[in-house]
């Protein structure tokens, strides 16, 4: 773990209110995994904002931000040359498997970008990515670069497949199977995904959000409620998580 | 020439008077990666009480302007695990080491304190101040007889020095105090968080699942101030000073008002160095100054 101020390289506009950082941080970069996230400080705010590694290279990491609130438009603000102040790599990113593992990884909205180093680590990930609109779909091209098929549904219809995403992943469940699935975006996707793993037998990783403080496990305050051999019981987020398991998961 | 840092509380020597605040460090083994435990002058540990506690429904953080409300209500896995799982990873750590005990009863403190006899706890502070737990917490820290309830029984179970943690929730923090002090508690500390609350205007429900919580940080600084000179005016035990400390000038002006040492909480979680960063600050502010002791801050604005 780090706490250090890095220089931005840039910041683009990738969708509406949507932003791809390029950060300075090879020190960072050399210790992150998919799956683990940075706590982000910004001028005029108390708390830092948890947001998803969504690409590790030798000279640092790129994140991807939706506008949300005030400290994420904060965050639109800030341009290359600016220095951002990060906490990380924080959580214990995704369990993964060997290449070859017929991998399928399912993204909703903002919950896209943590899933893209997974694309690059299996050889022929499944890709299923819902959106709102068409406008709104982030990452298409950055996942098949990474030789990944992507399947698009949008909720408007105006591009790929009219509805959930989690339509099409079901049909692509019956028919060809799978041997981990990977979620993460809104919940009531999750959930729709949870079932669908239990469904069709495939181990499934879903990657959960909670409002947070530390970011370390030392508040103790971004508890989601887990299941155990002891029943239900909190686990935190930022130290437990944000990956569980997904048959361990209460929504 | 160097300046001693070192304070002297209840009997225990601290090397430097900066604590971490219990439920802001966790166990002690959060901030590692950043520097050792040694660097501090004590740690407070999470909050912990006889029986495992599963704490509240998230969620349970919410941003204020210059602060933050908590309601995690006392997650801790109980004081039978604290003592055999949680104090054994601090073995050797080079830092006084400060339990945080909480109950939902007389019995529980009790049961808890003697738990802690024999163990490595340099000193226990009594959290009778928790504002997030229904029973208990802040219920026996809003009244004189409640508190001195508490402090009476616990303070025949233990030998350990005993700091007791006071509520700004009330309307006289001087008379509780000195409620305490006449029970036998060997220094007080203050403050715990400041009930609030907030509400999501876009989904028009209140942030917090439990709809209040505590407020801590920046925000609070003024009033802990104020009450810490309150307090520190009207008890001869020594006050530690916390609510809102970020920076070294924060910590100085606490002490300044007559706490014998300061605890850091939320400010860890912006800056990970923060507690360090006060304690250099302090020392080189100390020489600046020719101070020849960090005591030598103590009440200095009283006089
Ligand atoms: C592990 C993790 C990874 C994330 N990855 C990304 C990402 O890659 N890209 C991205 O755009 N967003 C991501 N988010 C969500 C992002 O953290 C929130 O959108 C952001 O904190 C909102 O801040 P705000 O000031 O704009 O909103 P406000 O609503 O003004 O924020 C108020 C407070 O609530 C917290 N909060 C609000 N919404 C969320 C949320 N959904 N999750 C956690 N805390 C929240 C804020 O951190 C802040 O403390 C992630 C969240 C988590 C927990
Ligand atoms: C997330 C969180 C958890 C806390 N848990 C405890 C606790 O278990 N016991 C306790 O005595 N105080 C607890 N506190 C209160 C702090 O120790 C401290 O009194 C308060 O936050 C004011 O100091 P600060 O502004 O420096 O954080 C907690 C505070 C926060 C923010
Ligand atoms: S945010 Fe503090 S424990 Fe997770």
């Amino acid at each position: 773990m780090l706490q250090k101020a890095y220089p931005l390289i840039g910041r683009t506009l990738i969708a509406p209110h949507t932003h791809s950082f390029s950060i300075d941080c090879p020190d960072m970069a050399a210790l992150a995994r998919p799956g683990q996230f940075v706590h982000v400080r910004l001028p005029g705010f108390l708390l830092r904002r948890p947001i998803s590694v969504c690409q590790i290279t030798q000279d640092g990491l790129r994140i991807v931000v939706e506008e949300r609130g005030a400290g994420t438009e904060e965050m639109a603000r800030l341009g290359s040359g600016d220095l951002i102040d990060l906490l990380g790599p924080l959580g214990n990113g995704f369990l993964t498997e060997a290449p070859h593992r017929r991998a399928v990884l399912v993204g909703g909205g903002i919950g896209t970008p943590p899933l893209l180093p997974l694309a690059e680590h299996y050889h022929k990930a499944e890709v299923f990515l819902g959106f709102r609109s068409a406008d709104r779909a982030i990452l298409t091209e950055d996942f098949e670069a990474a030789g990944a098929t992507v399947t698009l549904a949008t909720e408007d219809g105006s591009a790929g497949h009219h509805g959930y995403v989690t339509e099409p992943l079901e049909q692509h469940l019956a028919r060809h199977g799978a041997d981990v699935l990977y979620a993460c975006g809104p919940e009531p996707m999750l959930k729709a995904v949870q079932a669908l793993a239990a469904k069709y037998h495939v181990t499934a990783y879903l990657s959960l959000e909670a409002r947070m403080a530390c970011g370390v496990g030392a508040c103790l305050g971004c508890a989601v409620p887990i299941l155990t051999a002891e029943g239900v019981v909190y686990r935190h987020v930022c130290k437990d998580g944000p990956v569980f398991p997904a048959e361990e998961v209460v929504l | 020439m160097k300046v001693d840092m070192r304070v002297n509380i209840a009997g225990v020597t601290f090397k430097n008077p900066v604590i971490t605040a219990s439920g802001c460090y966790g166990f002690g083994g959060d901030y590692t990666d950043f520097y050792p435990l040694s660097r501090l002058g004590g740690v407070c540990l999470k909050g912990t009480t006889l029986e495992p506690r599963q704490g509240n429904p998230p969620p349970r953080i919410a941003e204020t302007p210059m602060g933050m409300l908590n309601s995690v209500g006392l997650q801790n896995p109980g004081g039978h695990a604290f003592v055999t799982e949680e104090l054994p990873r601090l073995t050797g750590c080079g830092t006084v080491l400060i339990a945080n005990a909480a109950g939902s009863s007389i019995e529980s403190y009790v049961g808890l304190v003697e738990l802690l006899e024999g163990t490595a706890i340099d000193m226990i502070e009594l959290n009778i101040s928790c504002p997030n737990v229904k029973e208990g917490g802040m219920a026996f820290g809003a009244t004189c007889e409640g508190a001195a309830r508490v402090v009476r029984a616990v303070r025949g179970r233990t030998t350990k020095p005993l700091m007791v943690k006071l509520s700004p929730n009330v309307t006289d923090i001087v008379s509780i105090a000195k409620a305490c002090e006449a029970e036998g508690a060997d220094a007080i500390s203050l403050i715990n968080t400041l009930l609030g609350m907030r509400i999501d205007i876009k989904t028009r429900r209140p942030v917090l699942n439990q709809v209040m919580g505590g407020l801590s940080g920046p925000a609070v600084f003024p009033v802990a101030l104020r009450m810490v000179w309150q307090v520190a005016g009207a008890v001869s035990v020594p006050v530690v000073g916390l609510g809102g400390i970020e920076k070294w000038q924060d910590a100085v002006e606490m002490m300044m008002a007559g706490a014998a040492a300061v605890q850091v909480g939320t400010a860890s979680f912006y800056d990970v160095y923060a507690p360090v960063r006060i304690i250099e600050g302090m020392e080189a502010y100390l020489e600046r100054e020719g101070f020849g002791a960090a005591s030598q801050l103590t009440g200095i604005a009283r006089k």
